[in-house]
């Protein structure tokens, strides 16, 4: 069966090309059916290689496809090969299973888009994509991926291009991305350089033996492609802007998929961070900065998907720091329930705006609760789950975050007393929002209010779907007492270190169960506080805002960040590229061609002696002066 | 090498592509009524066995005329590349050289001619026979930049590039001219060994031969700060010729660099480092830098093309085995994906509207959905986005970078490849992204010649990039061969 692995990849790729090619010749229903079912399709055959793989013992759970030898140089070869093993297993799923609801939920949300066929093209392109990166068994099938959901992105961020606002976003995302696919680059070529390998196996294998400095600089440039793919600081700014993309696209790639590539990419190199503590803490500082920045801007946005935009930046921010402490397996495990909640809240949100003609201020919300029903039920299951409350998801996974946090050797108690504030931050931005949108009075426009309407079904399906997901979904790991999730990763993390390194240094099953009633008590008093301030007594947050003027100013323009990267990057580059670049090197030989062309009529010969007169000797020259730098070093170098 | 022996196996291809040029002249001269697709056929053959008899020097290495001319493994892959690039070419001009420009007997002949000269530079291992090459197809290209008699830009283009170009040979006799002055010989072999006794910088004089010539062939090959003429030569040569310009001129002019570079390779490896650094790393950023702000996408590609001479240097630079081989290995890519994206311009260019500004392409991929794949492709290939070739090309040579030491430099490649995606997907985008505009000119009708050049085009950087193993274990054999 292990044979059969290309097959995960294939079906999205052959939807792709279905759609991609024939999408205009078909009807909206077989399109989405098509591209629905092709990822329903790798998501059956990835079920059925997760029961073959748990038969196995569990050091020996790894399936290898080899397809072939994609290039060989001497002693150098990278191979087109799958590899399933635990840790891909769970990616998989979740990006099959997630991304199966999504992509059904979008026959509804798309229904009479134009670019019907081509957003179901792109979706299933995506999907590709996304299995290579985390199917791939080295680095370049890695990067493969990596560059193709970044392509989707970028694709589909711009998708509704006709707003010009949107394709600026789908640049902004573009350019960011790049700065740090920079620095995963970068790494390759190191790890190619010093390891003349990018076969996982081999490279996380040898990685001991490597001076610690290699390591230190191959991790941090790795964690460069991480910030910039998962939206971390400092190149987190693209993300929010990025939710100008149509709805599915933010549930799919902008919070449950694309995003925790980079929280992947580092699991999956762990042998390499567990060798570097400067590497380590630089994830897991970098991871809670970025968590707290986010969770305060949330507080004050007030559009729909910008708040959850920020608050999956924030949950982001808590997998680096997961894997910044060493407890990798606690980070792919809250990126699985994270993948549950967040896509529901992102589908229950765009059910929102669609009940409400796109809409995406919050103010212009407020009493939706006994209108939209599921949507509103299905919304506060996610609240509960990314809040933390027992027994939803999230409050198993943030609460192993926070303990490892702490008891982790890598660990520290300001790492978890920050992460608990951020656990309140959490409850009471989230329900903010959904006291705002759901409860009160309705403040929607009198216009957009008559035509309020709950979603067709073919999109509260999958709501619920997701909805229990996210309520069950955390049960599969209990700590102590039925840590199946735990068990069944570690083996990935633990094959080429000693597990020893990771037993907790500190801490007792005493201390772990206060800590647990600690976040809960932290998570009720963030509802609890929304409440107050958003149900009953409304005038209370203008009230705080207007008594801390300047910080709430501050959070309301996202810490100035944005208008700070603009005036010490993008401003300066754009001047040294006008004046230097474009100015000196083409402007001055375009002009000279069109003054050329524009005086045609005179005469040819008029033409070419003009026109060469300056041109032809600047050229001439350029030769000359070239030369002469050649002579230059030739006598004095 | 004893004696001056005349072998004409080793010199087939180009005495094949000579005697076929002089009768397309011929043919053309005798029936000026010729259907021009019976004539472009006539030419395609000839092609075909230049091509074959190219490839019997692959494993019968020979020398002749007395070390002007070494027939191997080198010579036949890059007249292989010549070839394919001037079929190409020729396959884009068919079902256009008789409505735009008249005298296409004349044209096909210099395309002929061009490539004739092309093989003797692959070949050449005196410096006279790489000079005589380049002059052969220099002049050739001199004309065919100003085809298009018509257009100011092609008259303007043809005379920029016959002065510039006469000024380089200058510099390029002048070095070997100091170079025969040193060391009594024009012979590589010759001059190899008194680099392996004496240095590269045993004489300044010799240094002095040497950096001409690097001047001569900067030009040809367009690097900074040689690189002036090529967007305007690009953007007024008929397109076809853009890209026999920007692919074959280019690779051939890599291959005499090469033959070039290896003679002086010495243990005593110093000097000249420094300066391919400094204008390899100098190209990558000004074409890419530059390309990002042009709206006329030959001139665009035109950039894109100085852009991808740089990262060639990298392999010339690191000297080894892999490079070597990636440096032919990314010829043979860059020639099917520059010609491809010259190809779709051509394609859809009528004699009345060039295709050229980025809003011609708006919306195409609902118009002309072949051509705007097409062009997609080839924009990813260039840009080096995997699993295309263009990416496997770019990572051979980047690795021999790294390799032999060059990391930084690799480090301003990777950067530079990154800022050039922008501009090739920004031409993606307005294919696919963006709607077309009410007033835009009307495209060509659709040319079956064209459309399989391009097909083979696509086919081939698909094959090259999903397996490539076996052309590079190819090339490196060929590499071997060199050391």
């Amino acid at each position: 069966m292990q044979d059969y692995i290309w097959l995960i990849p294939f079906f999205p790729l052959l939807g792709f090309l279905i759609n991609g090619l024939l999408g205009k010749y078909l009807s909206e229903k077989v399109i989405g059916i098509l591209g629905s079912a092709m990822v329903f399709l790798s998501f059956s055959t990835a079920v059925v290689l997760f029961f073959q793989l748990t038969q196995l013992d569990p050091e020996n759970r790894l399936f290898i496809n080899t397809l072939y030898t994609w290039m060989a140089t001497g002693s150098f070869s990278a191979d087109v090969a799958f590899r399933f093993d635990a840790l891909s297993a769970v990616m998989v799923l979740v990006v099959t299973g997630v991304g199966f609801l999504i992509h059904v939920y979008s026959i509804g949300y798309m229904h009479g888009d134009r670019g019907f066929a081509r957003f179901f093209s792109f979706l299933n392109l995506f999907t590709f994509a996304m299995l290579l990166l985390v199917l791939g068994n080295n680095f370049l099938i890695m990067f493969l991926g990596w560059e193709g959901v970044g392509l989707c992105s970028y694709l589909l961020i711009g998708f509704w291009y006709e707003n010009p606002e949107y394709a600026y976003a789908g640049n902004k995302a573009f350019i960011v991305n790049r700065i740090g696919d920079f620095g995963f680059l970068i790494g390759i070529f190191m790890i190619f350089g010093y390891f003349g390998s990018l076969n996982f196996d081999t490279v996380l294998s040898a990685a001991g033996m490597q001076p610690e400095w290699v390591i230190t600089t191959i991790c941090l440039l790795l964690f460069v492609g991480a910030t910039g793919k998962s939206a971390q600081i400092p190149l987190y700014v693209w993300l929010p802007d990025a939710m100008a993309g149509p709805t599915p696209v933010s549930a799919l790639i902008h919070a449950a998929t694309m995003v925790t590539a980079g929280v992947y990419m580092i699991c999956r190199t762990s042998a390499m961070y567990v060798l570097s503590e400067v590497a380590l803490s630089v994830v897991a500082i970098i991871g809670l900065l970025t968590a707290l920045m986010a969770a305060t801007i949330a507080i004050t946005s007030k559009d729909i998907k910008k708040v959850l935009a920020y608050s999956t930046v924030s949950q982001l921010g808590y997998m680096f720091l997961a894997a910044g402490v060493g407890a990798f397996a606690t980070a792919i495990f809250h990126l699985m329930t994270h993948a549950f909640f967040k896509a529901l809240m992102f589908l229950a949100a765009g059910s929102v705006m669609h009940a409400l003609s796109n809409e995406t201020n919050i103010d212009k919300m407020g009493g939706l609760k006994n209108k939209i029903g599921t949507t509103y039920r299905t919304f506060w299951v996610g609240g509960l789950a990314i809040s933390g409350i027992l027994p939803f998801a999230g409050f198993f996974s943030k609460d192993e975050i926070l303990w490892k946090a702490f008891s982790s050797p890598f660990g520290s108690t300001v790492f978890w007393a920050v992460g608990t504030l951020i656990a309140g931050l959490t409850a009471f931005y989230m329900w903010r929002m959904i006291y705002t949108v759901f409860y009160g009075e309705s403040r929607v426009d009198k216009e957009v209010a008559l035509h309020i309407h709950e979603s067709p079904k073919v999109m509260t399906v999958p709501l619920i779907v997701l909805a229990a997901l996210s309520t069950v979904g955390g049960l599969v790991n209990i700590p102590h007492y039925f840590p199946m999730f735990e068990h069944f990763l570690d083996p990935v993390f633990m094959k080429y270190i000693n597990p020893a390194a990771f037993e907790a240094s500190h801490g007792s099953f005493g201390l772990e169960l206060t800590f647990a009633a600690i976040s809960l008590v932290v998570a009720f008093t963030g509802i609890w506080l929304a409440k107050v301030m958003y149900v009953q007594r409304r005038e209370l947050p203008d009230k705080i805002a207007s008594s801390v003027k300047g910080l709430y100013t501050l959070l309301f323009n996202k810490y100035y960040v944005d208008e700070l990267y603009d005036k010490i990057i993008v401003k300066p580059f754009v001047k040294v590229s006008d004046a230097f670049f474009y100015a000196f090197f083409d402007v001055k030989i375009i002009d000279g061609i069109v003054n050329g062309s524009a005086k045609i009529m005179d005469s040819i010969a008029g033409v070419l002696r003009r026109s060469h007169s300056g041109v032809v000797q600047f050229y001439a020259l350029s030769l000359v002066v070239g030369a002469i730098a050649l002579f230059g070093y030739l006598i004095f170098g | 090498m004893n004696g001056f022996e005349f072998d004409w196996i080793a010199i087939a291809p180009f005495l094949i592509l000579s005697v076929l040029g002089f009768a397309v002249v011929v043919l053309g001269i005798s029936f000026p009524k010729m259907y021009r697709g019976t004539l472009g056929t006539i030419v395609l053959v000839g092609f075909a066995v230049a091509f074959l008899a190219s490839l019997q020097s692959w494993d019968d290495a020979r020398l002749a005329f007395g070390g002007m001319i070494t027939a191997d493994k080198f010579s036949s892959a890059f007249s292989c590349i010549f070839i394919l690039g001037a079929t190409l070419t020729i396959g884009l001009s068919i079902n256009q050289v008789e409505e735009k420009y008249l005298l296409y007997s004349d044209y096909f002949a210099l395309v002929v001619f061009a490539t004739a000269g092309m093989t003797l530079m692959a070949s050449g291992t005196n410096l006279l026979t790489l000079f005589l090459g380049l002059e052969t197809l220099s002049i050739a290209l001199y004309v065919l930049a100003g085809f298009r008699r018509s257009n100011e830009f092609a008259l303007e283009a043809s005379f920029k590039y016959f002065l510039l170009g006469a000024f380089a040979s200058g510099f390029l006799l002048y070095g070997i001219a100091l170079i025969y002055g040193i060391t009594g010989s024009t012979d590589l072999t010759k001059i190899s060994a008194y680099v392996s006794s004496e240095g590269i910088l045993g004489s300044k004089m010799f240094f002095a031969g040497f950096l001409l010539l690097l001047v001569g062939f900067g030009f040809k090959i367009s690097v900074f700060p040689f690189h002036l003429w090529a967007p305007d030569v690009y953007q007024g040569a008929p397109t076809p010729i853009s890209a026999f310009m920007a692919t074959g001129s280019k690779a051939a002019g890599f291959a005499a660099l090469m033959r070039f570079m290896i003679a002086m390779q010495s243990t005593t490896q110093s000097g000249w480092q420094d300066i391919i650094w400094v204008i390899a790393a100098a190209t990558m950023i000004l074409g890419n830098v530059i390309a990002l702000r042009q709206s006329n996408v030959k001139r665009m590609l035109a950039y894109s093309s100085i852009a991808h001479a740089g990262y060639i240097l990298i392999g010339v630079l690191a000297g080894n085995t892999i490079g070597s081989s990636g440096i032919i290995f990314y010829l043979l890519t860059y020639t099917f994906m520059n010609i491809g994206a010259f190809g779709v311009i051509s394609y859809l260019s009528t004699a009345e509207h060039e295709f050229i500004t980025l809003s011609d392409f708006r919306g195409l991929a609902s118009s002309r959905p072949f051509a705007a794949i097409a062009m997609a492709a080839f924009m990813f290939s260039l840009a080096g986005i995997p699993p295309l070739a263009g990416f496997m090309a770019k990572f051979y040579l980047f690795s021999a970078g790294v390799k032999a030491g060059y990391v930084w430099l690799v480090i301003i490649a990777v950067v530079t490849s990154m800022i050039s995606l922008y501009y090739y997907l920004g031409l993606v985008v307005q294919m696919f992204m963006r709607d077309k505009e009410a007033d835009v000119a009307a495209t060509a009708p659709l040319q079956p010649a064209v459309m399989i050049a391009i097909s083979i085009a696509m086919l081939a950087i698909l094959i090259l990039g999903i397996f490539p193993s076996r052309w590079v274990s190819l090339f490196q054999d060929l590499a071997r061969s060199l050391m």
